[in-house]
């Protein structure tokens, strides 16, 4: 079942390091179509950069990145072009530009590709704002209007503007209050869901990882230490997987799990 | 243990075999077809119309003009028959690119698979959402209308100025019933920042402009022979009006646009929200601070001017006029009188409160977005270096009276 086309995002060897500090050692890891993989790790342990890299906004210091079959130091800086248009991203802060409407926020990714009409443009925008949960009215509100839960949801639709195959989330719901955090994960699951899309999420949030990953993959000690549906994972006996996934925290998000949470741990 | 699980999920083996052939299109591009329209023949009196591969937005992208035009003239044609089942993949934008191609409304003949019907029942029942366009207004009264609110705006902007300077009064009546809360660390930072690190590029302008003027005013004294007078011409000018206004113009461009923006920046990150909730008045922590140290430093700054304007000057005369240097020197006291001195430090106390003054308005009024922020910027210079030449100017008639 490895035929390229299961698997979107393909990580080989990848090292970083910030000068004389080694954040990656040669590590591998596969994105599947379809699935959410969540990426989760300390702070300070590359998650974000291993996501940056995955986006060709970094470039590792050695390894290789396939995104869709393709390789991305390979790339001429126009094709890098062609390839962002399958993937989204959704940034921590939403990253909206201030001095656009959420719908121009969202119109600018049509209008780069210079084909479709401004009314088609206007109109698919507004249908998108509408996807994430927004009314047609918030597309004229500019970004400082908007309190955080609508930031990420006008952001997300921007990163749907183009409806990708692959979205990055990058902590999708930090800094959200519980409910709209809830309100946020449906979002994102019945998305994930309706346009078919593979997820590449960076999370800390236990109950988003709970309720949302097909898949995590655990980064500590420079390494990719496991890559496993969360019911394994959470039996991996490595000193981070305990503390973050089986401290109280962790036990309260994954007592929704049932009788696959392991209960023994001394 | 480390052992990963990934060692045990084949899916995931990075030595999986690559294509030979550099590959830089995403895979399933190369497989994937365009999007296509084709006439499938006759079925009575309808003829068919089929779509066929991807009608996605990245798909479409690529000859959506094209695709377009044939959408309209088929629909146009009542008798067709439309046939979505060939469709390899559907999305949002082919769904409304087809919706608005047919007028809003499903077409009678139409043979669709269910799992696409979802698109279309979402889009039923939309309005048209053409982009609002601004109506034509009566012009005229368009521009009376702009005249009036940008006066109200000023005149706000005046009020709000007068407010904070206020302020700034009270404050200082606090500072000095409470010595020990001088804010000596920030004024000190302000005059290094906005006096000392300045000085090179005023001696280098000053220098410039003195030398510029020494030899336009030197060509024309010489045909009265009145070559010496220079001294005067330049003593008096660079001393009372180049020196300070030239300071000024610079300082506003170069402190006051950062004040503004440091201002702007630390409001957007709820700054100075936060000073006030810890019980810090941020106009005497912030404002008065660097209308001190610009009070401050501007006439320093300014005599430092016109210091390098005339030898700047002095330099020209004596290559163009042949005025030496010890007479140009010697004279200098002789010719400009002691009050011009003090008109030029007054004049750099009043420039530099003004500049802090307006820059620190502008970067209060700076709203949340980039845009703001530049516009604000630009703003506050112009409105700085404009209300230095206003006073300039105020003084220039005032002093005549006064016949000094």
């Amino acid at each position: 079942m490895d035929s390229p086309a299961e698997t979107v995002i393909r990580l080989t060897g990848i090292t970083t390091r910030f000068g004389a500090h080694v954040v990656h050692r040669e590590v591998d890891l596969s994105v599947l179509r379809g699935e959410v993989l969540c990426i989760v790790g300390g702070s300070g342990s590359g998650k974000t950069t291993l996501l940056r890299e995955m986006l060709g906004l970094d470039a590792p210091d050695a390894g290789k990145i396939e995104v869709l079959g393709v390789t991305l130091s390979e790339l001429s800086a126009k094709e890098l072009v062609e390839l962002r248009r399958h993937s989204g991203v959704l940034f921590q802060q939403g990253a909206l530009f201030s001095a656009l409407t959420v719908a121009e926020n969202v119109e600018l990714p049509l209008r780069e590709l210079h084909t479709f009409d401004d009314d088609l443009i206007h109109e698919l925008a507004l249908l998108r704002i509408e996807m994430v949960g927004l009314s047609r009215d918030d597309g004229s509100k500019m970004p400082a209007e908007l309190s955080g839960g609508m930031i990420k949801r006008a952001a997300l639709a921007r990163a749907l503007a183009l409806e990708p195959r692959i979205v990055f989330l990058d902590e999708p719901t930090a800094g959200l209050d519980p409910e709209s955090s809830e309100g946020f994960v449906q979002l994102i699951r019945e998305l994930h869901q309706e346009l078919k899309l593979s997820v590449v999420m960076v999370t800390h949030d236990l109950d988003t990882l709970a309720a949302l990953s097909n898949r995590i993959a655990v980064i500590a000690d420079q390494r990719v230490i496991v890559v496993a549906p969360i019911r394994d994972v959470i039996q991996v006996a490595h000193p981070f997987i305990q503390s973050y996934f089986l401290g109280g925290r962790g036990r309260r998000a994954l007592s929704g799990l049932g009788d696959a949470a392991p209960v023994t741990i001394e | 243990m480390n052992r990963t699980i990934d060692d045990q999920h084949p899916s995931i083996n990075p030595t999986s075999k690559q294509p030979a052939a550099l590959v830089t299109q995403p895979d399933n591009d190369i497989a994937r077809s365009a999007p296509e329209l084709q006439l499938t023949g006759h079925a009575g009196d309808l003829h068919g119309v089929a779509l066929s591969g991807q009608w996605t937005t990245l798909g479409l992208a690529r000859r959506v003009s094209g695709l377009k035009a044939e959408l309209a003239r088929h629909s146009a044609d009542p008798d067709v028959w439309w046939d979505l089942s060939r469709l390899e993949n559907l999305d949002q934008t082919g769904a409304l690119l087809l919706w608005r191609a047919w007028g809003r409304v499903l077409p009678k003949n139409l043979g669709i698979p269910a799992r696409l019907c979802a698109y279309f029942t979402r889009l039923s029942g939309k309005p048209a959402q053409a982009r609002e366009r601004r109506e034509a207004g009566r012009r005229i009264l368009r521009a009376v209308e702009h005249l009036g609110r940008g006066l109200i705006d000023v005149l706000a902007q005046l009020c709000e100025v007068v407010r904070l300077i206020g302020h700034l009064l009270l404050d200082l009546a606090d500072l000095v019933q409470r010595p020990v809360s001088w804010p000596v660390r920030e004024i000190s930072a302000g005059v290094f920042r906005a006096g000392a690190q300045a000085m090179g590029i005023l001696a280098l302008v000053g220098f410039l402009i003195g030398v510029v003027l020494s030899y336009l005013s030197g060509d024309q004294l010489r045909r009265f022979g009145a070559d010496v007078y220079v001294v005067n011409l330049l003593g008096i000018g660079c001393v009372r009006e180049i020196g300070p206004l030239l300071a000024a113009i610079l300082v506003a461009g170069r402190s006051g646009s950062s004040i503004t923006a440091q201002l702007g920046v630390m409001r957007l990150n709820q700054e100075i929200d936060a000073l006030t909730t810890i019980g810090i008045a941020y106009t005497q922590r912030l404002i008065l601070p660097k209308v001190l140290a610009l009070a401050l430093s501007q006439p320093l700054v300014g005599l430092w001017t016109s210091g390098a304007a005339l030898a700047g000057g002095m330099v020209a005369a004596h290559l163009s006029l042949g005025v030496g240097y010890t007479y140009f020197l010697d004279a200098i006291p002789g010719v400009v009188p002691i009050a011009n001195y003090w008109i030029g430090l007054g004049k750099g106390v009043l420039f530099g409160a003004i500049i802090a003054l307006v820059a620190c308005h502008f970067g209060l009024r700076i709203k949340p977005n980039t845009e703001s922020l530049g516009a604000g910027t630009t703003r506050s210079v112009v409105a700085a270096i404009s209300c230095v030449l206003v006073a300039d100017a105020v003084f220039a008639v005032l002093f005549s009276h006064v016949g000094i």
